[in-house]
């Protein structure tokens, strides 16, 4: 071949090269759902990652015995990150129409993914023949998922903040490891104390960054009796003295006390980094931080212990509750949602398997016992059935979670357009735990003002 | 000065004849054609991937500006998106943000490698180590360098590098990036150790290109360091210097992943807040991708202000 030949032909693939790819980009890959053989394939996502080892195991064993017990289904796995929801990738997924068919989400994130477009109406397909345990599951969570009258998802985990603190610390800094502060006047006292043994603990830590500040912000408002937003969710609701009491007890701690350490603007890891290192006295959460912290952060379970979420003055008026579900993308066809229902039935909402195999779990590094997740309605047999195999397989001293279930407090769901609203109190936060001189008035303004704005741009 | 060889002209104006034989001619038409298109076909590769990953994105951004998506279903609102990102409390805030970032790099973050080159310059020894030594940092990816400052460099208690540096000196420590005051500066810090390597190469290789006769006349004239430096360098260098000036005009501007990684977003009550990170809140935190559209395409406006300088500089070099 010539030169010139040469560089025809190179032109000539060139040219073929890009044609195909973009007809393979053109080439939807939901298309191979049903293939010839009559099976059905389903993509689910929040895999667990590598690191997860043992989580991911679990995960993998029970996709191939569902698959055997299932012979016409096909599950493909894909892992979105430790976090399955990090809002940043979560958004960019919606965005781009890239979630997997059955996809993970938050409870705060209906507004969100119905606004994308993305999720499917699956009222009349979540029923007892798809899911057994169905109406065993509490009706106020699949509420949560519900918009005018239409089911977007299944709830598959819930829980309820409280006081999450470090037994250890608190016996070297002579507390009583059975008796955790019920009051923030009370938690102030104990972080005083545990600071006080130096070497950069913190008695009490928070976050304000990353969108956990604003949700932090709304478990402390309520167990103020305060609320994020009015009644109607059109203004903003806790630029008053409630929430200024919330910013006034951080700030005392923070600069009066100086007993919240010196690094903030903490976000989700950082937090329970400091916690698994033994950093952190106390803070607030849901039981599973615990595991978290073991799991992810290197700590150990038999270090933490939990109560209730303190109040002012008494018992706190009301908890943060939340949790997550999987969506259904837009566009399945009837057999995928059903596959995709049956899948989350035999992995989330069946005693005995998936999450709740605790027979498998109690040996490895996972906590069985913890008062958590709260899915079914109380009495319900499959409440009943779950309990029982909870406290036959604990593996964790359920005498820690004991404070916690003995005292509940009200649980509150998270405001509607939750992210956005969090996003915004960050400041708020950050502002208390950051500057010395914070005006809590202005950074309440500033914030009421931003999600007002929010608000009427949302409406 | 350097003479280059010219490939002979063809006599007629644009592309000069191949350097390969014509082979026998086949009709002038039809081999322009073939030519033209051979070329073309080189080009389509180079033309999608603007397309497809800067000019569909830029249009789209656009379009999505003037749209609002709701349910799933999109209507055109107008300048709502525009009005709703004005009226934002944190917009005048990351406006300022990016501007006194932008200018501090521009004091330290432009004087400084100006300055290390002609130190560089200077050295007669061990000058490739050194200079090795000062582009090292640009080779860190800049989310691990910022992750060093962070957690290094910038924690706010006193085991934190500078603060320990401080102390020993007797002086005041200071919170970094938890101080609001000292956000910014050290931000720009961060970054100029960052990216100082790259401005520090391009100036070496303008100052080389000065003659050293210049220099020589300059000193027997009597001129000292400093008169040299004002007097040769800079008017020598001064077109590469308002280039780089308008480069990193147009790349400061652009500042988020120094918030995103030293400040956790927007740092204390705003303080870290720029305009790039104030998009990524509103289309990725707020469920706003119109109004993060809304405001990509202000940033666009401004920027290509500032890229009509920069190409209008660069047409005065060619």
């Amino acid at each position: 071949m010539s030169v010139p030949q040469y560089r025809k032909a190179a032109a000539l693939a060139l040219v073929a090269g890009l044609g195909l790819s973009l007809v393979a980009c053109s080439t939807k890959g939901g298309d191979a759902a049903n293939d010839a053989s009559g099976k059905v394939t389903i993509t689910v996502d929040c895999q667990p990652v590598g690191a997860q080892k043992e989580l991911l195991q679990n995960w993998n064993d029970d996709v191939a015995e569902f698959q055997r017990q299932n012979p016409d289904i096909v599950v493909k796995s894909v892992s979105v990150g430790e976090q399955c929801n990090n809002p940043p990738d979560f958004t960019a997924r919606l965005a781009g129409g890239t979630v997997t068919d059955v996809f993970y989400g938050y409870m705060t994130d209906l507004a969100q993914v119905l606004d994308s477009g993305q999720a499917m109406d699956i009222t009349q397909y979540a029923t007892k023949d798809t899911i057994p345990t169905w109406d065993s599951i509490d009706p106020a969570l699949k509420e949560v998922f519900t918009d005018g009258g239409k089911l977007y998802a299944v709830p598959v985990k819930n829980y309820s903040m409280g006081l999450v603190y470090h037994k250890g610390l608190f016996q070297r800094a002579g507390l009583d490891a059975n008796n955790p502060p019920k009051t923030w006047p009370e938690v102030r006292d104990a972080a005083k104390k545990i600071s006080a043994l130096g070497g950069g603990i913190a008695g009490y830590s928070e976050y304000s960054a990353g969108n956990t500040g604003g949700w932090h912000f709304t478990s402390l408002l309520y167990s103020q009796g305060g609320q994020i937003l009015t009644p109607d969710g059109k203004k903003a609701d806790f630029n008053n003295p409630l929430g200024k009491q919330v910013l006034q007890n951080l700030k005392d701690m923070r600069y009066g006390d100086n007993s919240m350490g010196s690094r903030q603007l903490l976000q989700w890891g950082d937090l329970l980094t400091n916690a698994g290192a033994g950093k952190v006295g106390m803070f607030i959460g849901a039981p599973d931080a615990t595991q978290a912290i073991v799991s992810q952060f290197q700590g150990k379970f038999e270090d933490w212990a939990m109560g209730p979420l303190p109040g002012q003055d008494g018992p706190a008026k009301a908890t943060l509750g939340g949790g997550e579900g999987y969506f259904f993308k837009k566009g399945l066809s009837p057999e995928q949602v059903k596959a995709g229902l049956k899948w989350i039935a035999y992995q989330k909402l069946t005693p005995g398997k998936g999450q709740f195999d605790y027979v498998r779990a109690k040996p490895q590094n996972y906590p069985v016992g913890l008062p958590q997740p709260l899915l079914f309605s109380n009495g319900s047999d499959a409440q009943k059935q779950e309990l029982e195999l909870r406290k036959a397989n604990a593996n964790v001293d359920t005498a820690n979670f004991a404070v916690f279930e003995a005292n509940p407090v009200p649980i509150k769901g998270e405001p509607r357009n939750a992210q956005a609203i969090y996003a915004v109190l960050d400041a708020a936060m950050s502002g208390v735990l950051t500057n010395p001189n914070a005006n809590i008035d202005a950074l309440l303004k500033t914030a009421e003002d931003k999600v007002n704005q929010l608000l009427a741009a949302e409406s | 000065m350097a003479i280059t060889t010219v490939p002979a002209a063809t006599g007629k104006p644009g592309r000069p004849r191949p350097p390969y034989p014509s082979g026998p001619r086949r009709g002038g038409l039809g081999r322009k054609v073939r030519d033209n298109l051979t070329g073309h076909a080189f080009l389509i590769g180079a033309v999608v991937c603007f397309a497809v990953f800067s000019w569909y994105p830029m249009v789209r951004g656009v379009v999505m500006s003037f749209q609002r998506t709701r349910r799933g279903e999109t209507t055109w609102v107008g300048w709502d998106n525009y009005a709703r990102i004005i009226a934002d409390p944190s917009f005048w805030t990351a406006w300022q943000n990016t501007l006194y970032f932008t200018v501090l790099a521009l004091v330290l973050g432009y004087a400084v490698p100006f300055f290390v080159a002609i130190l560089l310059n200077e050295f007669r020894h061990a000058r490739g180590y050194l200079r090795i030594l000062v582009y090292l940092p640009v080779m860190l990816p800049p989310a691990s360098a910022l992750y060093l400052f962070k957690f290094y460099a910038y924690d706010p208690s006193d085991a934190g590098l500078f603060n320990a540096i401080l102390k020993a000196a007797h002086l005041p420590t200071s919170e970094w990036m938890q101080s609001p005051g000292m956000t910014m500066p050290a931000m720009v810090l961060a970054s100029t150790w960052m990216n100082m390597g790259s401005a520090v190469l391009i100036y070496l290789a303008a100052l080389q290109n000065i003659p050293g006769e210049l220099y020589e006349a300059a000193e027997l004239d009597g001129a000292g360091v400093w008169r040299r430096i004002v007097h040769v360098t800079v008017p020598q260098t001064r077109l590469i210097l308002a280039l780089l000036a308008m480069l990193q005009i147009v790349a400061t501007m652009q500042l988020f992943i120094e918030p995103l990684i030293l400040a956790n977003g927007a740092g204390t009550g705003d303080s870290a807040t720029s305009v790039a990170y104030l998009i990524y809140q509103h289309g990725f935190f707020q469920n706003d991708l119109n109004g993060a559209a809304a405001l990509g395409v202000i940033m666009l406006v401004v920027l290509a202000g500032f890229s009509a300088g920069y190409l209008r500089l660069t047409a005065k070099q060619d």
